[in-house]
């Protein structure tokens, strides 16, 4: 159990029998009159966004959220499956939940995901992952148009700007929580 | 930490500091602009101590604790007693300190301009604050139209007047009976009325329900609501005014009721003000008003949060 007083940004409650996670926090105070906590609350199973104003009297469950080390295996008719690591208990998520990691979920890559009762809901990467460069194309010399950096294509069909050096082929570490390139890898 | 680091951190903080340079410039002009109309409409200048052994007691108020007393939370029952005492005219700006308020327009410490005024009553202190708040933006220089985020606050003479009835009526999807009933008044007046309040034109909300108010006098017209009132300007709340109540019995009574809910509820007791109460029956029908200077400040240099208009938050420090 939480009380309005315990609220902060990253706080996951329980609401209406689904977990939220507070994105953004006020407190407020009318004149003379009680605290009050101004939330914003992002529904960590559909992503939608909602506002409320608890009172300091309000209480909150917590969320019965578990984060389990999963392995990715593969992606078919709109899921990707994932096996724990310990239970090699297979789990899946849908498009949606995956979202933009898709872009860099390559096979038997390490991922935590994120389980609300039981039920998987979403993953987190790590925060560089190694990706092969499937197409590049050759750096043109003084084709400066676009500065000192070209378009690639990564093993995902993500496609980034690189510097110029990098060439199909070869590895690149990428941060997820950017997408841009890190490095290349030696 | 290598020294690069904390050479780094030092460099952000004072970088913050120097930002707040023309914030703090005007506030302090600000600052002198509100000592020149007072002193020139005859108040006198009054400091009351900060360290008190009894605030007033206020359910939803919360004092800091020092030694055996406590800091104020706002300077009211000394100013008070130097009403009673004679002083018919008086305003203070001071530092008021209340635990717990912390947010986008509350700091735990923060700057309050107070005054009172004998045979006056709230509607005169509207009248006052108008002609204090306009008297201020001309010595600064403003014009007496702001833009203040995206919305236009038109601080040209008369402000408009609401009691809180009609405003609950216009904005709250509760009527106000029903909210008080329910604990949600605080609630429904942040989340539903105030952010149309005070745009373009500042609103004095008005006529509070009689259950809302500690120290105010009740109407004589309309003994359900206080003569108390709350200014708004662009959403903001800047001040809070009321007719006082000169009646120590009732004044006793309503404290030892404020006091019985705090108890309840696990909170700090604190002790009677008995001066305070022994003084009221000496006070003269009077009234007072608290204004948030920092928030002024937030509104004239275009800050969204108070953080900007001070020179150190509880968390630079």
């Amino acid at each position: 159990m939480y009380n309005a007083s315990n609220l902060r940004k990253g706080l996951k409650i329980l609401l209406d029998k689904e977990p939220y996670v507070v994105v953004d926090f006020q407190f407020t105070k009318p004149g003379k009159g009680q605290a009050l906590y101004r939330c914003k609350l992002r529904n960590m199973i559909n992503g939608i966004m909602i506002d409320r104003t608890y009172r300091s009297v309000d209480s909150f469950e917590s969320a019965n959220l578990e984060q389990r080390k999963m392995q990715y295996l593969y992606n078919q008719e709109g899921h990707f499956y994932f096996m724990d690591q310990e239970t090699y208990d297979q789990s899946a998520l849908s498009v949606e939940q995956v979202g933009d990691a898709k872009n860099f979920l390559i096979d038997n890559l390490e991922v935590d995901v994120l389980l609300f009762d039981g039920i998987p809901i979403g993953l987190t990467l790590p925060n560089f992952v190694d990706l092969l460069v499937t197409h590049a194309d050759p750096w043109a010399k003084g084709d400066s148009v676009a500065g000192d950096s070209k378009p690639v294509t990564l093993e995902t069909g993500y496609t980034l700007r690189v510097p110029p050096f990098i060439e199909e082929g070869i590895k690149i570490t990428v941060d997820t929580r950017t997408g841009e390139y890190v490095t290349r890898v030696k | 930490m290598s020294p690069g680091s904390s050479d780094q951190s030092s460099l952000l903080e004072r970088q913050t500091l120097s930002s707040k340079s023309p914030t703090l410039w005007l506030r302090a002009r600000l600052i002198q602009a509100i000592r020149h109309f007072f002193t020139e409409k005859n108040y006198l200048e009054v400091e009351t101590p900060y360290l008190i052994p009894a605030p007033a007691p206020e359910f939803h108020i919360d004092a800091v604790a020092v030694g055996a007393g406590f800091l104020h939370t706002s300077p009211e029952l000394c100013m008070k007693r130097l009403l009673a005492a004679g002083y018919p005219r008086i305003f203070q700006i001071c530092k008021c300190f209340r635990q717990g308020e912390r947010g986008g327009r509350h700091l735990p410490e923060f700057t309050l301009l107070e005054w009172y005024r004998a045979e006056a009553d709230y509607l005169g202190l509207m009248d006052e604050c108008e002609e204090m708040v306009v008297f201020v933006l001309e010595e600064l220089g403003l014009p007496p139209v702001l833009e203040v985020q995206d919305k236009t606050l038109d601080l040209q003479r008369p402000w408009l007047r609401f009691t809180v009835q009609e405003a609950f009526e216009q904005y709250a999807s509760t009527p106000l009976e029903q909210a008080i009933a329910n604990g949600r008044f605080d609630k429904t007046l942040v989340v539903e009325v105030e952010p149309h309040l005070g745009f373009p034109k500042p609103v004095f909300l008005c006529n509070y329900p009689s259950a809302l108010a500690a120290l105010a006098r009740l109407s004589m017209d309309d003994p359900g609501v206080a003569e108390r009132f709350e200014l708004y300007l662009a959403g903001v709340e800047l001040a809070n005014a009321f007719s006082e109540l000169t009646d120590p019995d009732e004044q006793r009574a309503r404290f030892e009721m404020e006091m019985a809910k705090r108890k309840q509820h696990g909170k700090t007791v604190y002790p009677m003000p008995e001066k305070f109460l022994r003084a009221l029956p000496f006070m003269p029908e009077s009234a007072g008003i608290a204004l948030g200077v920092d928030r002024l400040v937030m509104l004239l240099s275009h800050q969204k949060e108070i953080d900007r208009v001070v020179s150190f938050t509880p968390e630079e420090l």
